[in-house]
């Protein structure tokens, strides 16, 4: 036991003073934060990165003058005389020519180049809107009651629970599941092939035969499993906190800014096809969804989250270690790979589609039970809410899968580490999962 | 010290050990000899517990082989092997406490051994920083630090120049003066024997002959002699007591290697040779290992 703590000791320490351990744990949360910031500029600046358009308008229905309002985008200008117009236009510094007939109908737009659908999209939706109210207008409907004829439908979902009733949220059950399962996905493939290339090292190295004549090629395995899970847990820890710190200090300081540029966002965005009835909509669903995400089981999801992040790297890094053990460097490990990631990759495609529309399927719930898919599978469907009883019953499935794996990997590993030179095949490590003590 | 009784090691393909029983006593050099693929490495492993034999069993001072003994046994395995991008003392400490040593105690044995090894300013140097007799050197200390009390070399001296195998050499011997048993693979018989006191030579998973290096050494001799005499070359008649294998010129006069039929003694050799020349040199040459290898293996195949 002791030489356990020993081995788990050392493979902690080696890889958490590595340079490189440094530079990933503080560079990740920065790279992330800078591609959060990046997609936020980008988005709320769609417009303000491409040049503003300068359009000459040519209205014969006078329904437009001084209603086009120009924005960063687009500038619009009026022009009476269309033949002159389209004649000068080559010449001017004009990217488009807007012509709008007398019957409003048939409106064309001349360019050089062909206008970007962003920018046709927004004028025409301007169009719309003064052509639609100009029109109500001459029919006497008056535009607040047609705003609440056109209110949109919205579904509150509850579930009714023995405690009682209360808010369901879908949206965020999804955002939430699907980001436990994503980050369990990944550390399974990051720290598993760390432990397998540990595994690795010390058979390429030769020291493997040293340390196996002081302790049992099963302790090594566990303690490289489980210093590497801590790893992987430090790590883990370290990104939530410096994250949660670079966001808090980032919108302090542009706090106020970020408010400008959602509205600005919404108005000249695609988003502005929306009328105003739906825009409101839209940022109450915003608040709601933050709101709700508070709302969710959040201690059943931690927990659940802790126990299938650290059952499964435990039961796939067991099966990486094993097959870092048959081979004799990392290329020769891919035909190894294929039937360990294969469920894992099954499942988190499956996830995105089937489970997390359908969370309570059997498909579903069968792929939450066996231990090869549950980690990702469960935590797709835990915010959805699932019956206390499976969720037992898929943890005591996922311990004892952890307990098969371990030993199988366990048998392969003590006779691989020792076998230098040998191409492995699934034959010949089926002999050494044979072979006796 | 150690009793290894009838074990059997099958691997799926070739039979590695065939009942193979060899006594090993406290406190001597032990030589386990033979070519490649004969077992050796087999049999080390078992030793060390790293494997398990199919059959037979190996007693330590009386008791079966148990985890307990793990402590006790310092191995050298013949594939070295540290960890690349560790620091070479802090490494040691570790392989030391692997071994049950405390933290303090194993940092001061291995700072006690690093300055006798002249290695002590490498202490805080990567393994891939050192040249390979430095790790061949710290891997060395590795093996020894817990003072076990049986040490097993597998090939020790590979990798070292003559100026440090010699300096390994005395170590071992040293370890052995203050009481280590030690097991000893390797195929350089000249250091068989000049370290070993008895052996054990396997061949094709079977052991073909144990024994004292000297009493092995003495049951091989052929009565073979070589005398040395100063002057002409003389002639030798039918009246010798002896048949002639070679008679050659050496500096300053001849060399006559003869072969004694078994009832002849040395004196009637002399007998016959001293009215005829003037002898510098008589010897009977007694077989080395390396010829007692060679002769004993090729039985075999």
């Amino acid at each position: 036991m002791n030489k356990i703590l020993l081995i788990i000791q050392r493979e902690y320490l080696s890889r958490v003073k590595k340079k490189s351990f440094l530079v990933v744990t503080f560079l990740v949360p920065v790279l992330f934060m800078g591609m959060i910031t990046l997609v936020a500029y980008l988005a709320v600046n769609q417009g303000g990165l491409g040049d503003k358009k300068r359009i000459e308008v040519v209205d014969e229905s006078g329904w437009f003058a001084g209603k086009m309002q120009s924005t960063d985008n687009v500038q619009y200008s009026f022009a009476d005389n269309y033949p002159k117009a389209k004649a000068t236009f080559i010449k001017q510094d004009y990217d488009y020519l807007l012509y709008i007939p007398a019957t409003v109908t048939n409106i064309q737009m001349f360019g050089e180049k062909t206008p970007s659908a962003l920018n046709k999209s927004a004028i025409e939706n301007t169009l719309t809107g003064i052509a639609r109210s100009h029109r109500l207008a001459d029919a006497h409907i008056d535009s607040t009651i047609l705003a609440s004829a056109q209110k949109e439908v919205s579904i509150d979902a509850k579930q009714i629970t023995e405690k009682g009733e209360q808010d369901a949220h879908t949206d965020a059950a999804f955002a939430v599941g699907f980001a436990c399962a994503f980050l369990i996905y990944l550390s399974l493939f990051l720290y598993g092939a760390q432990v397998m290339r540990g595994v690795i090292e010390e058979k390429v190295s030769r020291i493997i035969e040293v340390i196996i004549s002081s302790v049992k090629p099963f302790q090594l395995m566990l303690g490289k499993i489980i210093g590497v899970g801590m790893v992987g847990l430090t790590q883990f820890i370290l990104w939530i906190v410096l994250t949660m710190v670079l966001s808090t200090a980032a919108g302090t300081l542009m706090g106020g800014k970020n408010a400008d540029s959602m509205q600005q966002m919404q108005t000249t965005g695609p988003g502005s096809k929306m009328n105003a009835a739906t825009q409101a909509a839209a940022n109450n669903n915003v608040s709601e969804l933050l709101g709700s995400l508070s709302s969710l089981p959040v201690t059943q999801i931690v927990v659940c989250f802790l126990f299938y992040f650290l059952f499964g790297y435990l039961l796939y890094s067991a099966l990486f270690a094993a097959v870092g053990s048959a081979v004799d460097n990392e290329t020769e490990t891919q035909q190894f790979m294929i039937p360990i990631t294969l469920p894992l990759i099954f499942t988190f495609m499956i996830a995105q589609t089937v489970i997390i529309n359908n969370p309570d399927s059997t498909l579903s719930i069968t792929l939450s039970m066996i231990p090869f898919t549950a980690p990702i599978a469960m935590m797709i469907r835990i915010p959805f809410g699932v019956p206390p009883l499976q969720i037992a019953a898929s943890m005591v499935f996922m311990v004892l899968g952890f307990l098969f794996t371990t030993w199988v990997a366990g048998r392969i590993y003590r006779v691989g580490i020792l076998m230098y030179g040998k191409k492995a095949s699934y034959k010949e490590i089926a002999k050494w999962f044979m072979y006796k003590e | 010290m150690i009793s290894i009784r009838n074990i059997v090691k099958q691997y799926a393909s070739h039979r590695a050990l065939s009942d193979v029983s060899i006594e090993i006593e406290s406190g001597k050099v032990f030589g386990l000899l033979g070519p490649n693929g004969a077992g050796k490495t087999s049999l080390i492993r078992i030793i060390n517990q790293i494997t398990g034999p199919d059959s037979g069993e190996i007693l330590f001072n009386g008791e079966k082989l148990n985890q307990s003994h793990i402590d006790r046994i310092g191995y050298l395995p013949e594939e070295r092997g540290l960890y690349k991008k560790m620091e070479i003392g802090e490494q040691i400490i570790y392989l030391a406490q692997l071994k049950g040593l405390t933290q303090q105690e194993a940092k001061q044995r291995a700072k006690k051994w690093f300055t006798k090894l002249g290695i002590e300013s490498w202490w805080n140097k990567k393994i891939e920083e050192l040249s390979k007799g430095m790790q061949q050197k710290a891997q060395f200390v590795a093996t020894v630090i817990h003072e076990p009390e049986l040490i097993i070399l597998d090939e020790p001296f590979t990798g070292f120049d003559p100026v440090n195998a010699e300096i390994i050499k005395n170590e071992i011997l040293e370890l052995n003066r203050n009481g280590a048993t030690i097991i000893f693979s390797t195929h350089r018989m000249e250091s068989v024997e000049e370290l070993c006191d008895s052996i054990a030579l396997l061949n094709l998973s079977h052991k073909i002959l144990d024994g004292k290096v000297k009493e092995i050494r003495n049951a091989y001799r052929t009565g073979t002699f070589t005398i040395a005499y100063e002057g002409e070359k003389i002639t030798v008649d039918g009246g010798a007591p002896f048949t002639i294998n070679s008679h050659y010129p050496i500096d300053g006069g001849y060399e006559l290697q003869i072969n004694l039929p078994a009832q002849t003694k040395v004196n009637d050799v002399l007998q016959y040779m001293l009215p005829r020349a003037s002898i510098t040199r008589l010897e009977e040459v007694i077989p080395t290992m390396n010829e007692i290898f060679i002769e004993a293996v090729g039985k075999g195949r």
